[in-house]
């Protein structure tokens, strides 16, 4: 039977879950040409008014806001409220350049709450669950996020933050975890620091739930990871500057649903802006419609993705996003063929031979790109006799190029040699000077 | 017959400086002593193969330490030590179609050589050799040290 947070929102009919949608983002809009001098600018310079936008179709007279607004505007230039009603301080790393700053009154730290609380009650943790909070704690939203969403559902939380993997058994066990959260890269070291002393996540521990993401992953490894572990895998979707982690799929895994009614979500033509239509791939686009402190305006995330507007099987009609297929900076042109990373890991998961990690690395010589690909040995593959070996390489090879229809070198490395990864690990080295 | 299967440990390595060096070290901590010993390199990577007087206990260091080893059934064929002796081995197996993977071999402290075979039939070439009275050596000669 599926539960809901709040059935009357989450199966709210689509006439009035769009009325509520328009009246919320008239309001956001008025908010912020009032409140934040940055959009007052940003407005009137491309010459649209809050007046101007009085139904839903209107929201594309409004301009994109980038990443770098944010930076430009650093730290808090922003924000639409006086510090001294912000109750938290987020800060993203800073890994792609300057660190954004994202601020939080009492009201927004309750809406993420509340958007979580939907999420994970849409994939059955609630009450009676213990789940490992194992993304990092601290600036990061990861882990903070999930573990008031997990109080607010009146799941027991464990804290772990990430890292300290053996403990992290050790107390999965003793304790009975029965959901985890963290990135599939922690995940994937964390079954395999398990198996290493003997234990098996599947047999040995009560973990039945993963709430993976906060890094681009394919859904090959979903079922590797499920086959291999037991639990049901759900991919988790949100970033800093929307407040943290804030939506996940429901259990019938088949998109990630956007409440409507604190976020409004397009996907557009990553070069031209414009709004594409369900099923076809582009950028997400986000506006806020219900955050005080920090609210954004048709924010460009960098996240690549396709859009379903028709109300999911579990009954909720809120809009989903299919997985992330990747970051739009994320995007690597070798010899002028776009690669994703996460195109890469979908092949090498389809070979039963290959394990779970990977690493990408891209060269210069002579003008020339040059792809690689290493993956790891592993026990059920190796083979001591050279041919066997090298037709392994070719095999993966040959798969990698139907997709991209590009040629990469696989070389087979040895077993623990790619690093693994506490969060969001790192698939690619790019050593051309570009 | 059976017997005379010899437990062969191959170890995946990539083709990097002091990687034979840990492995090497690897089984003198454990006092594993190395029989007979080859590298089949192929670019990248190489694969180590090698007769242990301790196979199994080779086996689970090497795994324990994160190595990607197995252990593989391979033959010890007794040579004479002298011109003609490896075409006859090779003459016995040609003609049942039996197909030589790889091959190394190494002279012995009895004097003859010692050829190591991995075959496509393991099973066909253990028949053919000893019905041509070709001397096959077991685990024991190598543990033992009877060679």
């Amino acid at each position: 039977m599926t539960e809901y947070w709040n059935p009357q929102i989450e199966r709210m009919p689509l006439d009035e879950l769009n009325k509520l949608q328009e009246d919320k983002l008239r309001h956001i809009v008025h908010y912020v040409y009032q409140h934040s001098p940055f959009y007052r600018k940003k407005f009137d310079d491309n010459g649209v008014k809050p007046e101007d936008i009085k139904t839903l179709e209107d929201v594309k007279k409004l301009p994109f806001t980038y990443k770098k607004d944010l930076r430009d505007t650093y730290p808090t230039g922003m924000f639409c409220v006086p510090n001294t009603l912000l109750v938290r301080f987020h800060v993203s790393s800073g890994t792609t350049g300057k660190p954004t700053v994202v601020g939080y009154t009492k009201n927004d730290i309750s809406e993420w709450n509340t958007s979580l609380a939907r999420a994970l009650t849409s994939i059955g943790v609630g009450r009676g669950d213990i789940i490992q909070v194992s993304y990092g704690y601290g600036l990061f939203t990861g882990g903070l996020g999930l573990h008031y969403g997990a109080e607010e559902v009146g799941t027991t939380v464990l804290p772990t933050s990430a890292g300290n993997t053996e403990r992290q058994i050790e107390l999965m066990q003793d304790l009975g975890t029965t959901v985890i959260a963290c990135t599939p890269s922690y995940f994937l070291f964390v079954n395999e620091t398990a198996k290493k002393e003997g234990i098996s996540i599947k047999n040995d521990t009560k973990l039945r739930v993963g709430i993976l993401g906060a890094e681009p992953w394919s859904e090959a490894m979903r079922a590797r990871i499920e086959d291999q572990t037991g639990i049901k895998a759900y991919d988790v979707f949100g970033t800093s500057e929307l407040s943290g982690p804030l939506f996940t799929e429901c259990t019938y895994q088949d998109g990630i649903h956007i409440w409507a009614d604190q976020f409004l979500v397009e996907v557009v033509d990553p070069e031209t802006g414009e709004e594409l239509k369900d099923g076809e791939q582009g950028e997400l686009v986000i506006t806020t419609l219900a955050k005080e402190a920090l609210p954004l305006i048709r924010y460009k995330i960098g996240d690549l993705t396709v859009k379903k507007s028709e109300p999911c099987r579990c009954g909720r009609t809120h809009p989903r996003i299919m997985r992330i297929m990747g970051r739009v900076d994320d995007m690597l042109v070798v010899r002028g063929i776009n690669v994703f990373p996460g195109q890469i890991e979908s092949v090498l998961m389809n070979v039963p031979e290959v394990g779970e990690h990977f690493m990408i690395i891209v060269d210069r010589f002579n003008e020339l790109d040059y792809m690689k690909v290493q993956i790891e040995m592993t026990d059920a593959a190796f083979s001591d006799k050279v041919n066997d070996i090298i037709k392994l390489e070719n095999k993966v090879a040959s798969a990698i190029k139907n997709v991209l229809n590009l040629n990469v070198k696989v070389e087979l490395v040895e077993h623990g040699s790619l690093p693994r990864s506490m969060g969001k690990s790192k698939k690619v080295i790019d050593n051309r000077q570009l | 017959m059976e017997n005379k299967i010899i437990k062969q440990i191959s170890l995946f390595a990539e083709n990097k400086p002091g990687k034979l060096s840990n492995i090497a070290h690897k089984l003198k901590d454990a006092g594993i002593n190395i029989r007979a010993f080859t590298i089949a390199e192929a670019g990248d990577f190489g694969i180590v193969r090698m007769v242990v007087d301790n196979p199994d206990s080779a086996h689970s260091i090497l795994h324990n330490s994160g190595f990607t080893v197995s252990e593989t059934s391979v033959l010890g064929i007794e040579m004479e030590d002298v011109p003609g002796g490896l075409a006859r081995i090779a003459e016995v197996l040609g003609e049942q179609n039996i197909n030589i993977d790889y091959a190394y071999a190494f002279v012995t402290k009895t004097e003859k050589a010692l050829l190591i075979v991995r075959v496509n039939d393991i099973k066909g070439a253990l028949k053919v050799l000893t019905g041509a009275n070709i001397k096959l050596i077991d685990m024991k000669d190598i543990e033992e040290y009877l060679i």
